[in-house]
């Protein structure tokens, strides 16, 4: 995921969390989903592995990045600027029918564009939307695995939604005519 | 005071306050059932007027229903084997 630096070294933690899954579930005790559970065992193994990795590089590959300052929802130039409409749209979204994104989604060139929406988020951002949004996993949850409070994962799944949102929307205008 | 001029005034307070702008930054609080109920109200009173606002929600909606059934990336066989590979010689030493 998003605590080393390669993909060499996270398919090295997915192997051993799977280990670590056989090892330990005897002690699983059904307080969590096992998803949950699987979860939690791939962070701190990623973890663990991120802090090894640090403290032998001089230069640590993911430093500890610090979160984008906070950016709008929505690009501020589609609101009016002035008047009686300000903060209201001037330029409206464009409206998706209900195949527009399954357009997106099937093919190949939709797949990579989001992809490279979701890895230019900042890790955290990154992380609290693919447990939410793409793994499907609760709020509760993805607070526990991450470590993180209410609060806090809903401001970066915000962030992170919007902006992917924004990416996306851009592709559809400039994208692919038949979409 | 007529009643229909209370009537606006309700509407003025409930939907009135609420821009756009605002809409898309409550818009994850609204899917999170995280508003209190007034806000909530002026949140679906403010949908129920404005049709940019719906096509943002829209939009939304259906990225994250559409997200929820990614196809899974098939595992490369290498890794497979890898993992595979793992798990025999973990089963190996743990019937020692």
């Amino acid at each position: 995921m998003t605590f080393v630096s390669s993909h060499a070294v996270a398919e090295e933690v997915v192997q051993e969390t799977w280990i670590g899954v056989l090892e330990g579930i005897g002690r699983f005790e059904g307080r969590s989903s096992l998803k949950t559970w699987i979860f939690r065992i791939l962070t701190n193994q990623a973890k663990t592995r991120g802090m090894r990795e640090r403290r032998n590089s001089p230069f640590s590959p993911l430093g500890h990045s610090r979160e984008e300052p906070e950016a709008p929802a929505v690009d501020p130039s589609l609101f009016h600027t002035s008047g009686y409409w300000v903060d209201h749209w001037n330029t409206l979204p464009r409206y998706w029918d209900d195949e527009t994104p399954e357009r997106l989604f099937l093919s190949k060139e939709g797949l990579a564009q989001i992809e490279k929406a979701m890895s230019a988020l900042p890790p955290t951002q990154r992380q609290v939307m693919t447990l939410r949004d793409i793994e499907g996993l609760t709020a509760v949850d993805v607070c526990n695995i991450l470590s993180i409070g209410e609060t806090n994962q809903r401001v970066l799944l915000h962030r992170a939604r919007s902006h992917v949102r924004r990416v996306l929307e851009k592709y559809f205008e400039t994208g692919d005519s038949q979409i | 005071m007529t009643s229909n001029n209370l009537k606006n005034r309700m509407i003025d307070y409930l939907a009135g306050q609420l821009t756009c702008k605002a809409v898309t930054e409550a818009i994850t609080d609204y899917l999170e059932g995280n508003l209190g109920f007034v806000e909530q109200v002026r949140f679906q009173m403010h949908l129920g007027f404005c049709r940019g606002c719906r096509r943002y929600l829209r939009q939304m909606r259906l990225m994250l229903r559409t997200f929820g059934t990614l196809p899974m990336e098939p595992i490369p066989p290498a890794v497979r084997n890898e993992l595979l590979q793992r798990f025999r010689t973990w089963k190996a030493r743990s019937q020692t």
